[in-house]
């Protein structure tokens, strides 16, 4: 027998690693990643593998040569970020946008912080919304990429959003905007009609909430408050004005809200520890969306609204505490 | 619905390995090395010296102050030496050395198998039993069993609870003293109500032992019906979730209610004690035999074989593997307890002590720590504690050692049940960091309670 091993309780431990959860992600993104690719063809595979491998490389650059420090790559969670931060990208958006996303969302808003879960902000977000400023025009419109599915043309143009923010400038009402449109819910639920690669298919999206809710590496409470706050939001202004404010099933089918508070929202670093907390983050970010999608300049609010909750979350963490144990 | 306490709690795989092997008793070992410390409290004081013959059952140590207890001669034999001696942690402790010989039990006590069912109605006369047969908690602390069913004349109990719920994955030295000895340990059980003078007893038991709880059911049966004094006891059957077993935890499943921090479980009129310990009240009280042995079990993947054994106490630890066969070459460590809770063994050369519950054999992929990686703030830690806390938030306060601020998240209520280590998925040894800090800011807050001088 060899010297026994001596060590405080407990002696053993999960399974679960930072490892296996970031590798449960990149499972639940497979179907969004996979039916962008049927849809947008080789512009998506394009977008998608120089985000990732921008997204690790400089992740593994700046571990190694900037802060010297043990190499965090393994931890998958820099696949993570590169995945969103491509299905947060026009698929046939050129593969330099992707870079400097990941320049921003690696680079910027993870490692400067000191890397995984020192960050305040969402890596991949913050790759987008800078993306979406600094190329408004390439960040907005959806070439017709070509797809893997035969009959498919993909449209180029705006997104339904878009359209419709732009119809109402015209002065259109939503009825005469839809029906100029052709939208379908349909549609939407399966493969929408013009968005960024994640935003185009709910089910897919839906299917990854699943197996994230199955695999329990995330609880569901931060996502069902942003789409119950979007729904009640929208749906309180489209009863009263049906002409000017789009219905609650099209704001919760477009745009990033799906993707937005089933991926983005969730990460674990940038939003609150407790049930609570995230409910109170979940109505936030709800409500944000929904102002920016009414009243503001941009069609789309999911990511502002993100990237200001996050800022909420020191806040909120030390406000929204678990009860106690025998402590009233 | 079945019950179980309200906040946090974990689910490590069961690996009830041994559930299925019958206690077997051991055959007593050439010596043994009874500890003088084997409870809370005062070390005993030992009463007798080398060359000495002590009888199986004789008083070997006095307890020194109320919260200390008497300690028995496990065998029959010549003291060898009275010395310090390692405990399993490697802590030199007195040991009283006894080479043993043929077992002749000290008189007046009862070693037959039948069973005692009537229950004496002089309460003095059943806590001095208790007292004076060395009886302490089994369940873990070791606290004198006597000093425990005696709360403050200003409290009350109204419930007394047994603890079956063995929630630690591996033991089963509980579930098989419940299948096997069931009726005994109901009979403790109804001592101490009498003694306690409450109405209700709830013997609470996890659902992943059925058999446990199907004979337990059977045995308080039977009992209310043919004998007076069993009435009010119940068998409760709670969900599986660890730490069913720890004080604070049974007692919100049973009851909901909560312990205040600090404070004891007299305080909300509970008072819980384990099922070994209830057997070991039948066996002092009934029997008038002092606590000497116990059912250890010894168990682990890469052990050959898995058992439940009667082990007298004082038995080299060494001396039982051994005899199953010694330790395997795959085992990297050995821990008395749970793996959830239990202690390191350092020292395999240690003795049994009346609370040894089991040795436990892991290998190094089982137990072995991966290194600590930064903390990814997924709240698993917070959602795991049992008491509600924030294992990361604790940790970092304790890094940079804000005392009030630990004092403040409430580090003094931790309950060192490794809920948080085992979640963390980035492998931060957080109850390690935790548990200094607790000491830390217990000694704090005691001496600005203590009265100054
Ligand atoms: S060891 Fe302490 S801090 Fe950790 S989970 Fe248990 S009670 Fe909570
Ligand atoms: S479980 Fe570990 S990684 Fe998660 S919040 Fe707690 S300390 Fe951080």
């Amino acid at each position: 027998m060899n010297r026994l091993l001596v060590s405080p309780s407990p002696h053993i431990h999960t399974r679960t690693s930072t490892r296996s959860l970031m590798l449960d992600v990149v499972i639940a993104l497979l179907p969004s990643v996979i039916v962008s690719i049927l849809y947008y063809g080789w512009s998506a595979v394009e977008i998608l593998a120089s985000s990732v491998v921008f997204c690790v490389l400089l992740e593994y650059l700046i571990t190694k040569y900037l802060l010297k420090r043990p190499c965090t790559v393994g931890d998958l969670s820099a696949v993570v970020t590169g995945i969103i931060l491509a299905l947060n990208l026009p698929p046939a958006a050129p593969w330099w946008v992707a870079m400097i996303g990941a320049v921003v969302a690696i680079g910027v808003a993870k490692m400067t912080f000191g890397g995984l879960g020192q960050n305040v902000f969402n890596p991949a977000i913050t790759g987008r919304v800078f993306l979406l400023i600094s190329f408004p025009a390439i960040m907005t419109t959806w070439d017709g990429a070509k797809g893997f599915i035969g009959g498919i043309d993909a449209v180029s143009g705006p997104t339904p959003l878009g359209i419709v923010k732009e119809g109402l400038m015209q002065g259109q009402t939503i009825d005469q905007i839809f029906a100029a449109n052709d939208f379908s819910y349909f549609q939407m639920l399966f493969v929408n009609i013009g968005g960024s690669a994640g935003e185009i298919s709910a089910l897919a999206v839906i299917a990854g909430f699943i197996y994230m809710l199955a695999r329990k590496v995330i609880r569901p409470y931060i996502t069902l408050s942003i789409l119950v706050t979007v729904a009640v939001f929208s749906g309180i202004f489209w009863l009263i004005d049906p002409s000017q404010y789009t219905d609650p099933l099209f704001n919760l089918l477009t745009g990033g809200v799906l993707l937005g508070s089933v991926f983005m929202a969730t990460d674990y670093v940038t939003s609150p520890m407790s049930d609570k907390g995230g409910i109170i983050f979940g109505v936030g970010i709800g409500v944000i969306t929904m102002l920016i999608r009414y009243f503001g300049a941009y069609p789309e609010g999911m990511s502002f609204a993100i990237l200001i909750m996050n800022s909420t979350v020191p806040l909120i963490n030390k406000f929204c505490k678990q009860k106690k144990y025998g402590r009233a | 619905m079945k019950k179980t306490f309200s906040i946090g709690g974990v689910h490590p795989d069961d690996k009830k390995i041994s559930a299925g092997c019958a206690i077997e008793v051991l055959p007593t070992p050439k010596k043994v090395y009874i500890s003088m410390a084997q409870h809370l409290g005062g070390p005993a004081k030992a009463t007798v010296a080398a060359g000495d013959k002590v009888k199986t059952g004789q008083v070997i140590g006095e307890p020194t102050g109320f919260i200390s207890a008497f300690v028995h001669s496990s065998v029959t034999g010549t003291v060898k030496s009275v010395g310090l001696r390692k405990d399993l942690a490697g802590i030199p402790v007195i040991h009283v050395e006894i080479d043993v010989e043929d077992d002749e039990w000290m008189d007046g006590i009862d070693t037959t198998d039948t069973i005692v069912r009537e229950i004496p109605q002089d309460t003095k006369f059943i806590l001095d039993r208790i007292r004076n047969n060395g009886v302490v908690g089994l369940g873990g602390a070791t606290f004198p069993t006597n000093v425990k069913l005696c709360p403050p004349p200003d409290k009350k109990a109204d419930i007394l609870i047994l603890n079956g719920a063995e929630c630690e994955p591996y033991l089963t030295s509980d579930y098989r003293i419940m299948l096997e000895k069931s009726e005994q340990i109901v009979i403790g059980a109804a001592l101490m109500k009498h003694v306690l003078g409450v109405e209700r007893v709830v013997i609470g038991i996890e659902e992943n032992k059925p058999e446990a709880i199907a004979k337990m059911k059977e045995a308080v049966a039977s009992l209310a019906a043919g004998t007076a004094g069993y009435s009010g006891i119940e068998v409760m059957t709670l969900k599986k979730k660890y730490p069913q077993g720890g004080e604070k935890q049974l007692i919100d499943a049973v009851t909901h209610r909560q312990v205040k921090s600090m404070g004891l479980p007299i305080d909300v009129g509970v008072v819980v004690q384990n099922v070994a310990t209830s057997l070991a009240v039948y066996e002092a009280v009934q029997k008038n035999k002092p606590l000497i042995d116990n059912t250890i079990t010894v168990t682990g993947e890469c052990f050959p074989k898995q058992s439940n054994l009667l082990v007298r106490v004082g038995t080299p630890l060494s001396y039982i593997v051994d005899w199953l066969g010694g330790i395997p070459e795959t085992a990297a460590k050995a821990v008395s307890g749970g793996p959830m809770m239990g202690k390191a063994i350092a020292n395999m050369d240690a003795a049994t002590l009346k609370g040894t519950s089991s040795i436990l054999f892991l290998t190094e992929e089982q137990t072995k720590r991966k290194p600590e990686t930064n903390c990814i703030r997924c709240g698993k830690c917070a959602e795991a504690c049992p008491m509600g806390l924030e294992p990361f938030l604790l940790n970092k306060l304790a890094k940079n050692r804000m005392y009030d601020e630990l004092e403040e998240n409430a580090v003094q209520d931790c309950i060192e049940c490794g809920c948080c280590l085992y979640s963390c998925p980035a492998n931060i040894p957080l109850l390690d960091i935790i548990r200094i800090a607790k000491g830390d800011v217990i000694r704090i807050i005691r001496s600005r309670t203590a009265p100054k001088k």
